[in-house]
């Protein structure tokens, strides 16, 4: 056999530790995409990450209004830092962004965690992450398969042709 | 751009093998390309393949969540009934081009 020869990848374990809209959705776009071309995928969620999969929280994700260089106006203008630090900016500014993914069929994140899992993948959070913010299992949405150390976490990601993921 | 035989019949695919012209698709065909995969085709099947073509003429992009709100099926019976990856294995089924989408 010929060690050069490209293998195809096979399981995949993506962390999310960030809770920004943009974050969460890298990290769903990449597990759903996974479990679409028939690989394994697993999603473990920690620190602020955990917003993603905590009940009260998930609906409400924001994109950063400030301290994002990379932010525009319509149009392609740059987006002054200080509009972004107006009340109901940031709220409006999420909304737009959520508004402009529906169009193209990317769900709210409830929904897009259900796809992944009725795919077969799996989602965890973070234990420590959990204790830090005083969560309990039940805080969390029904489809987490479980509250895991950064020990099992690893212990999942074993196996040929498996990456692990940071975003 | 290569030509297969399959079914009988000789029709045009792309390197990965899925038919670029839609027209020359049949039932027999799909059978056998589903034989291929390991899947033999089911009434449930076949609707879902008519909702693919049907979405495909009208030039709409393919996704699993249209699927899922296709009322055919939920997102957990698609899987189910193409395994290893639903939306490439049924777009090829059903003699449409390899799906572009990302979700």
């Amino acid at each position: 056999m010929n060690n050069n020869e490209e293998k195809q990848l096979k399981k995949v374990c993506i962390i999310c530790a960030k809770g920004a809209i943009e974050d969460v959705y890298a990290s769903l776009v990449l597990a759903n995409g996974a479990v679409m071309e028939g690989m394994e995928a697993k999603l473990f969620f920690t620190f602020f990450g955990l917003d993603a999969i905590t009940k009260k929280q998930m609906k409400k994700l924001h994109t950063a209004t400030v301290g994002n260089p990379a932010m525009r106006m319509p149009g392609g203008l740059p987006f002054p830092t200080i509009l972004g630090m107006l009340p109901g900016v940031e709220a409006g500014v999420s909304a737009m962004m959520k508004s402009q993914m529906d169009k193209l069929d990317i769900p709210p994140v409830d929904e897009f965690i259900d796809m992944i899992v009725a795919g077969g993948g799996e989602i965890y959070a973070c234990k420590l992450a959990m204790d830090m913010f005083k969560l309990k299992k039940e805080d969390l949405l029904d489809d987490v398969s479980g509250v895991l150390t950064v020990g099992d976490f690893y212990a999942m990601c074993g196996g040929e042709n498996t990456q692990i993921i940071f975003t | 751009m290569k030509e297969i035989e399959i079914a009988g019949v000789t029709v045009q695919v792309n390197e990965e093998g899925y038919m670029t012209d839609p027209s020359q698709w049949n039932a027999d065909i799909a059978k056998e390309f589903a034989a291929q995969a390991g899947i033999e085709l089911t009434d449930k099947h076949l609707e879902v393949l008519k909702f693919l073509r049907e979405k495909h003429t009208e030039g709409k992009t393919l996704t699993i969540r249209a699927i899922g709100k296709s009322g055919i099926v939920d997102i957990k019976g698609f899987y189910a009934l193409f395994p290893g990856g639903p939306l490439k294995v049924s777009s090829k089924i059903a003699g449409i081009p390899k799906p572009v989408s990302c979700v």
